[in-house]
Formats: structure tokens, sequence, C-alpha cells
């Protein structure tokens, strides 16, 4: 038994995929020249107002749904007001004690059974406008930061879930749930190298005393650059707490709660001072912006334009399709495209176990030598489907699957003008039977071998025969062969 | 009758006849600013050689045969606080000082389709705080009828300037009366529309829930038509109304049936004698005008103050946060700042005060606390302290969300005393024109001005301040109409067809 | 509720402002003065009175997802009192 639980939760904030931003018309596009997508909205001069995105407003209804939320039937903009100079109005337009979603869940399980599959309670999904960019002079740090307002306004969902994980690597899974799911509905591109996905974690623990449960003080986790950090910052932070615990009994309500940025290289979570007034956000209700009101037809209409979710195809790519839990997880996270690359397929061969097979381990492989999408993948859905039907129907020899499979690769070619190139067609029965004679008779130390019991002889035929009929099936000769020794 | 001496209305049907020019009109204008704004201040900014080409440009049109537009080549002052691409937008505040706007107003946007011509920016209190526009960063206004004393604010410079024949018309703005109250003090015409009605894009917010862009002129008349062409829908203000603004009836069909509204709680306490008698005047020429007179009471109006003095401030100190010397406005001096740092640093250390040198300020923070409190006069301080305060942790319910519901019992009682008159009567404010530098000492006396007007905001209704009357002193008493939301075709009604029995509005002050 | 002078310090750095000793002497005056007249308000029943926080009841004011030019980034900049031509530059925000 483990000394302690460690009890998650996390806030990930994730870019919606407008055009535009959430209350003025500038682009949203990344990698801009600093400061060439503001406008007076954003920047926060003097008499600019607010007008809300509806695709933003679209975007997020459709996430909340997928994430089981409830949606209130009303819901309002907040001022959180704090002073940063990447946030020019001094308050950031957010959602504060009337979210636009409340009280999801999120599956989330473990192919190699590492965890028990469980549901992750979404406290609240909001939407709110995203701040800009400090770049700081790290070397001569009494340097002026620069401030570039490019990213400010851009429209971000908040997802916060309940403190439901208890390890590391649930929280990861969670992570990968989420980002499946969102990037399956489309509403954001998750990209954490250009900032569309951001996690902060709430970590503490609970320390089992003689019996007594103790709670440990909430840690807030930030600057967390990749889901793999999240794991090593969860993990680090764990064992620092239980630490600090054993020196200082501290207990959750004895300090508020504390923030701790991530260290990468250092492998460290570290304090980050913060003024005690700085948790005074004041919020109030934007007087700019007017309340959104959903109908139950938006709704209706967000949830049937989701399409089949993750978990829903999982599941149903174990039970219909007859696939292991693991294979199915490896399809699933490929992606919606290539989920329909794959069922496609499966549409032309009929054989479900065929096509993962190819697509698992060939397909996935080349694309991943190639660095490219399935979209651009020289097989079409329909080749593949072909190709394996014919491979079932054995009018492809299962020994030459993966030389028809690399012409129709590197040619383009259909299944049938891949084989015709390769000279591959089915061998008739008599013509086998000959070949099968003539071997024998110019082998009678191999029939000798076979007479005496040793079977495995025959297989130094079997060579011949593809040699001198490369379309030869090696099972179906193997077997004429021992009919005909056994005849002798 | 000199030009200037015209309604906007006369003036543009002259125009439109070729009797006379847009120069000549534009020129009057400016001479009598050259010869009398020394003394009034009404204009932080006027700028002759512009206003004068502007004129020529819309002549040329003319005679080139175009169609232009209802205001075009007649003159309209500006409030300083409303953006205009290019030109500064100051808000009367040091802070703003040298900020130009990349940007037009749509209020801007529609005079200048409408052609008229812009010709000069006004004074008022910084961030429109105040009912003096003693507040103002840069200069003082007189009011045009005595020199002494104010001519209320916030507006104060756009209500002086029509009493003082600078120009015909003027747009102010009004966030608990300070289009209406100054209109009051300087015997003109001020008009705060129903919320929503003009768009507040480009309008650099004081309380944005309360405040509203609205005309002022000498007549209801010119007031109409400076209306027509600044309301309407604007889709870049998400509070805006998307109602159409033409009126069914002629602002001169006769009031017989009218029915008007007389409040028991506006004569308690407080109101001066002259302006009870001026008002109560008034109220018998409506009678003589077929209109009657109804007793309704507005039980909450005696915390209309205090609900105001709670939402405004709170609204103001968000929308003024901006205003941090980073990406535009004043910042103070950065040298000095490291300066000043360091040796309190220093000095807290030598003193072995190790704790406090570290909770000393940031360089940031000391940047923002230092432009602050540089850039502001001492009203906007004293509305974000209170703000801040009525929004901090632990007093948000006792202060903004409750008076938030006092709001809404206003806003009922108004909706409950309409459901038996068509408009409601009374004061603008307790007392005539008060001495400038009387109150400037005392905010909450300043504040308690503005007890009748407050309540147009908080409800968003429609009203309108129209003079009907003078003190033994001479000084004007103005006379406010109030009108369900929308009802702003009852109200220039009301008010149009008391000028047609009265000639309050055409007296002039003896500049 | 009495407001003390250490009150108003606490506002006046969250609203970010520095008062003098002498404004800060006044504004707790001021402030105690004005809270005290708005204090009022809790003398009038406000039970299950649904606040009002906008003047009209407008919902659903939403605008398409259609760009527009932004401002060139030189006009954007023109108004700040410190810029290097692609940003604002602001004292050094590291260590806040
Ligand atoms: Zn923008």
């Amino acid at each position: 038994m483990s000394k302690y639980t460690t009890i998650i939760g996390l806030e990930v904030h994730v870019q919606l995929a407008t055009k535009s931003k959430l209350f003025c018309r500038c682009s949203t596009q990344f990698g801009a020249e600093p400061n060439t997508q503001t406008c007076p909205v954003c920047i926060g001069m003097p008499g600019s107002l607010p007008v809300m995105n509806e695709e933003a407003l679209n975007l997020a209804l459709q996430t909340a749904v997928a994430l089981n939320c409830t949606i209130p039937p009303l819901t309002k903009w907040d001022r959180k007001q704090y002073y940063y100079p990447d946030l020019p109005k001094g308050y950031q337009i957010s959602q504060y004690d009337m979210p636009m979603s409340e009280h999801g869940h999120l599956e989330i399980s473990d192919s190699k059974d590492r965890f028990e599959t469980k549901q992750i309670r979404i406290l609240r999904a909001h939407l709110e406008e995203d701040a800009g960019k400090s770049v700081h002079d790290e070397v001569a740090g009494r340097a002026d930061s620069v401030i570039d307002l490019n990213r400010t306004g851009t429209p971000l969902l908040e997802i916060v879930s309940e403190p439901d994980m208890r390890s590391a690597l649930e929280a990861r899974a969670y992570l990968d749930e989420l980002k499946l799911l969102l990037t399956y509905i489309g509403v954001s591109d998750c990209n954490m190298q250009e900032g569309s996905l951001r996690v902060d974690a709430n970590v503490n623990l609970h320390i089992d005393k003689g019996g007594e449960k103790i709670a440990t003080p909430i840690v807030e986790i930030k600057n967390m650059n990749s889901f793999r950090a999240v794991e090593r910052a969860i993990e680090y932070e764990a064992g620092r707490q239980y630490k600090v615990w054993q020196e200082t009994g501290a207990k959750l309500g004895d300090s508020p709660k504390q923030t701790r940025g991530w260290d990468d290289a250092a492998g460290v979570t570290r304090g980050q001072r913060s003024k005690e007034e700085s948790s005074d956000y004041r919020y109030f209700p934007d007087p700019d912006l007017v309340p959104v009101s959903f109908s139950d037809e938006q709704v209706d209409a967000a949830k049937a334009s989701l399409g089949e979710l993750p978990s829903t195809i999982r599941e149903s790519l174990q039970s219909d399709h007859g696939l292991s839990a693991y294979d199915a997880e490896v399809l699933v996270n490929q992606g919606r495209t290539l989920i329909d690359y794959y069922q496609s397929a499966v549409k032309v061969a009929g054989d479900a176990k065929g096509v993962c097979n190819w697509v698992t381990q060939d397909v996935l492989r080349v694309l991943k030598e190639s660095d490219a999408g399935i979209e651009t993948f020289s097989i079409t859905a329909a080749s593949l489907g072909d190709f394996v039907a014919k491979q079932k129907s054995g009018e492809l020899p299962t020994a030459r699957g993966r030389d028809v499979f690399d012409a129709m690769l590197e040619k383009g070619l259909s299944a049938a003008d891949a084989m015709h190139s390769l000279g591959i067609e089915e061998v008739d029965d008599s013509e086998l039977e000959s070949l099968c004679q003539s071997l024998l008779e110019a082998n009678p130390r191999i029939v000798d071998d076979v007479k005496g019991g040793k079977q495995q002889a025959v297989g130094a035929l079997i060579g011949q025969a593809k040699k001198q009929n490369p379309n030869a099936d090696p099972s179906k000769v193997r077997q004429i062969c021992l009919d005909l020794i056994a005849k002798m | 009758m000199s030009l200037i001496e015209l309604s906007a209305a006369e003036q543009s049907r002259k125009l439109a006849a070729g009797e006379i020019s847009s120069v000549e009109l534009v020129q009057a204008y400016l001479d009598r600013i050259e010869k009398y704004d020394g003394s009034v201040g009404a204009f932080l900014r006027y700028d002759t050689g512009r206003a004068i080409a502007a004129a020529k440009e819309i002549d040329k049109r003319r005679a080139a045969g175009e169609t232009l537009g209802p205001l075009a080549g007649i003159p309209v002052a500006v409030k300083d606080i409303l953006a205009e691409r290019g030109q500064r937008t100051s808000c009367a505040s040091k802070m703003l000082e040298e900020f130009h706007a990349p940007y037009d107003a749509t209020v801007i946007a529609r005079l200048k389709a409408t052609d008229a011509v812009l010709i000069g920016r006004t004074n008022m209190d910084e961030f429109a705080m105040g009912g003096s526009t003693e507040n103002s960063a840069f200069q003082t206004t007189q009011n045009p009828w005595n020199l002494k004393c104010s001519p209320g604010g916030s507006s104060g410079g756009a209500a002086a300037a029509v009493a003082a024949d600078f120009a015909p018309l003027s747009i102010g703005t009004d966030t608990g009366g300070s289009i209406r109250q100054p209109a009051g003090f300087c015997g003109i015409v001020g008009f705060k529309p129903t919320y929503g009605r003009v768009s507040r894009f480009g309008l650099v917010a004081f309380a944005s829930s309360l405040d509203q862009v609205g005309p002022l002129a000498r007549s209801v008349e010119d007031i109409a038509l400076l209306y027509s062409v600044i309301a309407g829908h604007d889709p870049q203000d998400s509070t805006s109304l998307d109602k159409p603004i033409e009126f069914a009836t002629p602002i001169d069909k006769p009031l017989e049936g009218l029915k008007i509204g007389v409040v028991a709680e506006h004569f308690a306490e407080g109101l001066d004698s002259e302006v009870e008698s001026a008002v109560r005047e008034a109220f018998a020429t409506y009678e003589s005008l077929g209109a009657k007179l109804v007793e309704v009471s507005l039980p909450h109006s005696k915390y209309a103050v205090a609900t105001y003095y709670v939402i405004a401030p709170c609204e103001a100190s968000s929308n003024l946060a901006r205003y941090d010397g980073v990406h535009y406005g004043y910042r103070s001096d950065q040298a000095k700042l490291a300066a000043e740092l360091a040796a309190e640093r220093a000095a807290l250390e030598e003193a072995g005060e190790r704790g406090a040198a570290e909770d000393l300020d940031t360089p940031l923070v000391r940047m923002y606390r230092k432009s602050r409190s540089e850039a502001f006069g001492p009203e906007v301080k004293r509305r974000i302290m209170l703000g801040t305060y009525a929004l901090s942790a632990g007093y948000y319910d006792a202060y903004y969300l409750k008076a938030l519901q006092v709001r809404r019992l206003i806003r009922q009682d108004y909706d409950k005393a309409f459901a038996e008159v068509d408009v409601i009567a009374g004061p603008v404010t307790p007392t005539p024109p008060f001495e400038l530098g009387s109150l400037v000492d005392d905010p909450l006396a300043m504040y308690l001005v503005d007890l009748y007007t407050v309540s147009a905001n908080l409800t968003g209704i429609p009203a309108l301040s129209l003079p009907c009357g003078a003190s033994k002193s001479g000084l004007p008493i103005g006379l406010q109409l109030q009108a369900k939301p929308l009802a702003e075709e009852t109200l220039l009604r009301a008010g149009h067809m008391y000028q047609s029995a009265t000639d309050w509005h055409t007296r002039r002050p003896p500049l | 509720m009495s407001l003390t002078s250490d009150d108003v310090e606490k506002v006046a750095l969250l609203a970010r402002l520095m008062l003098s000793p002498d404004e800060l002497e006044s504004m707790t005056a001021e402030m105690q003065q004005i809270v005290g007249y708005v204090d009022q308000l809790a003398e009038v029943d406000t039970t299950g009175i649904e606040p009002m926080a906008h003047a009209v009841e407008l919902r659903n004011v939403t605008k398409d997802d259609n760009v527009a030019p932004s401002l060139p980034r030189g006009e954007a900049l023109a108004n700040a009192p410190k810029h290097n031509e692609e940003g604002y530059l602001v004292p050094a925000v590291l260590g806040d």
C-alpha cells in the first residue's frame, strides 16, 4: 500500500478554432509578426466595445455537449480584473458564476489495464478571451519586456475537472482523451507548441496516518509545456508534498493555495511569488456584453453535429469489428481521418481484422516514416479494402501481400494492377500437381526422409517450387507434395 | 436676425436654398468663439482652418448639385470624449492628453456622413466624472449666464458652447445627468435618449451600463434633428437597440389628453423654492396646453443617488483600469521611478526592515501606480477607489449586488408610474447653477446635485431637460421630462409644445 | 462598516493608485462619508429582487466569424508611451 493518494484536478485552456477573435474581427492565425493582428477592440483602446463571435459560442457549445455537460438556459460575461501588461483592458472577459456549461464527465481507460476505467467529472467549461504575450529579456533581466498583443482576444475554452484523478498516469490519460475528443469534433487543433492547449494542475495528497486521513495544502502547477511534463510535474510534486508534510505537518487550510511553476530542465516545481491582493479579481458582469441564452434546438443541433466520438468508436471497433482493446485504441488515437479511412476500407474488404492489421502495422509505419498524414497516403481506402479482400479470398497469396502492398504504395496501383505487374495469378491445381510431381522425382532423398517420418523435409521443395513458379502457393505445394509422397 | 440666432433647422433650410453658405455660417460661429471663448472656456480645442476647409468643401459639393446630408454645412461641437480618427480625444484628462484615436466613434462617423462641420472639442469633467466641469485637467468652463457660476457638468463645455452661440448643436454624454444638468444650468435643451438608442462605440466609457450619447441645442426641434442623425442601431455596440427611430406622429401634435406625472417625492426638502415655483409654473403651462396632471409616486427615488454612486464607480473602476501607461496614455518617468524604488529599498534595508523591502512594489507595479496617480485627477481617483472597494472581496454583495437590486426596484417604480402617465415632469436639479469652487471640496454635496437625473440612467429611460425659468439673479432653471423606454417621440413632442408656448429657450446670456 | 486608512491603502494598491500621506487622509475621510451615505441601501428590502446589471434586456448579440483587416502596426503602437517598432515596452515583468 502506498503511503498516500495523489489527488489531481486539471484546468485545461484550449483555443477554439475560429478564424477571428472572440470580440473583434482580427485574425487568430498563429505566427504573425508581433502586433500586426490587433485593433482598437483587442488593444482595449478607449471607446472600443466587444461584440461576441457566434462561431466561438458554437464551438464551445459543441465541446460542452461532447463532454456531457449541462447547458444552463442563460449564461453571461464577467470581467476578471487584474493588472498585467499583456492584458490591455486591465480585465479579462470571462465567465464567473454563470458559466456556459457545467457538470459533465469524460471517461478514461487504459488498454494496458494500469488503472480501472473511470469517469472524470467536469466541473465546468467556460469561454474567455486569451491574453497577449510578454517576451522577457532573460539575459539582461533588467531590460524592458516586450508585449505582443496578437494573441489577445483569441477565444479560449477553460475546461475544469473535478479532483478525480489519482495518479500522473490518470492525468495523462485524461489529457490524451480530452485532446482526442477536441480534435475529433474539430473545435481546436490542440497544438501545445503553439499554445492552443495549456494545462494547469491542482495537486495535493491524502495521507493515511494511523487511520486518520490528512489532506496536504493544494498546489497549482503552471508552466507545463507537454503532457509528459504534466506527468513528471505531478509525480515530482506528490513526492515533494509528502516530504514537506513529513517535515512540517502542514495541512490543507493552513495556508492559502500556492502556485508553483514547473522547471522542465531541472525537473522540479518552484514557488512563484504572489501578492496577497492578486487573487481579488473583483469579478462583475461585463456591462458591454449582453447575456446569452441557448435554446433546446441549439443544444440538440450541437449534439447532432458531433458525429461519432472516440469512446463510441473504440467501443464499436471492439464489439462490432472484433478488434482487441489495444488495436481499437491504436486506431482511434490516430484521429478521425484515419478512422474514416479504416472504416471505408473495411466496407470494401469485409474483413475488419485484416484491414486493422494492415493499417496498424504497415500503413501507420509508412506514415510515420514519411511524416505524413493519411490524407495524402497513396493507397486509397477502397484500394486497401480490395487488397485485403483479395487476400481473404485467396486470390492473392498471403506470402505475396507485402510485395503487392509495396507496389501499390510506390506506383499508386490498384491491387489488381499491382498483382498483374508482379505477375501474380492463381496457379491451376493440376499445373501445381505436375510441378510437385517433377520436384519429387528430382529429389528422391527428400521423399525418403518424409517417408522416414521427417515431414519438415518437404520445406526444401517449397523453395524450389517458388523458384520455378513464383505464384505457387506454398501451403498448397506443401499439401500436394505430402499427399503425393503418401501415395508413393 | 443674425445667422447664429437661427435654429439649426432654419440654417439647414437656408443653406439648402442657397441663401447662405456654410463658410459664412461657420465663420460667424468662429468669430464668436474667438471673441468670447476666452472668458467662457467651452472649447478644449477648435481648428479654424479645418472648420472653414470643411465648410468650403460642403459649399463646393452643394454648388455641384450633390445631395447632401441633413446637417450639411452646420457646425456641431463635440464633447472631447468621442473618438475621432487622427484627432486628440483627451476626456479632459492628463492621462489621454496625447491620445490620438485611430478610429471614428459611430456618432462621429454619422456626423461626418451627414456632412456636419465638426467645429471643435468641448471641455468636460475628467472622464465625465463630475457635475461642474471643474474636474477638467486643462481648464475651467464658465457659465455664459454668469461667469462666476459653473455651467454644470460633465458636458459643461457642450452646454456652454450652445448657450454662448459658439455652435447651434453639440454632442454630450450623460451617465447620471451630464447632458441634462448642464443644459439646465445653461438655459438650453439637453436630451438623454433611451439607453441603447445611440451607439456607445467610440464613446470613452465611464460607466458602460449608464453612459448614453445625446444632443444639446436651443430648441427641441433642433434636438430632434440631431437625434435623428446620431441614433440608430450599431452592430459594433452589443447594447445598441435594433429598433426604428422614425417618429409616427409629428412633434407639433397638440398635447390634448397627454397625462403628465407629478412626483410627490420631487418636492421634498432640499428643493430650492425658486426652482420649485418655476417647475410648478411649467406644470400650469402644460395644463393650459391640454395636458392632464396626475400625481405619481417613485418611492425608491430617494435611494437613486446612493444606488448610482455604487454602480457608476464600480463600472468606472473597471473601465479605467486600462489606463496603465502601457499601450497608450501617460506613463510616469521610468528612470525616476527606478531611482525612487532603489532609494526606498536602500532605506528599508538600512533600517533592517527586510520584510518591508521584500514587499516593495516591483518596477512594473510602481510604474502603474505612479502613472495613474500622476495622470488622474482627485475625482477620478475617488471614484476608482470607491468602485474598487465596493467590488472587492467581502463587499460585493453589500454594495454592488445590493445596488443592482435597488436599481431594479427603481425601475419597477417607473414602470408602475408609466402605466398611469405618458410623461413624468419635475426639476432637473435641486438648485439653480452654483458658483464655481463652491462644491469642489464637498464631494457628497456635489453628488447630491444629481438627485433628479440619475434615475433615468439607472433605469435606461429617455429624459429631456429644457429651460423653464430664471432665478432672481437671472440664472436659468430647467424642467426635466422623462418617459418610458423608447418613448422619445412623446418626450420630444411634450418638449416642443412647451417651447411653442414659452420663450425661455429664446433668451440669450449677456456676454 | 468603518473604513480605516489601512483599508484605503489596500484598495489603492488593488486599484494601482498611490496616495501621498495627505491624499490618504483626505481620501479616507471622503470615502467614509460617501460609503456612510451609500450604506442607506441596507435599509431597502431587496429579498427576491433580481439584480439589474443592464439598462436594457438584450440577449444573444453576436457577430459572424469573418476576419477584417487589423490596424497597421504603426498605428497600433502610435499611442504607446514606449515601444520598439514591434511591441510595447514595459519595465521587466519578471519577478512579479
Ligand atoms: Zn482586434
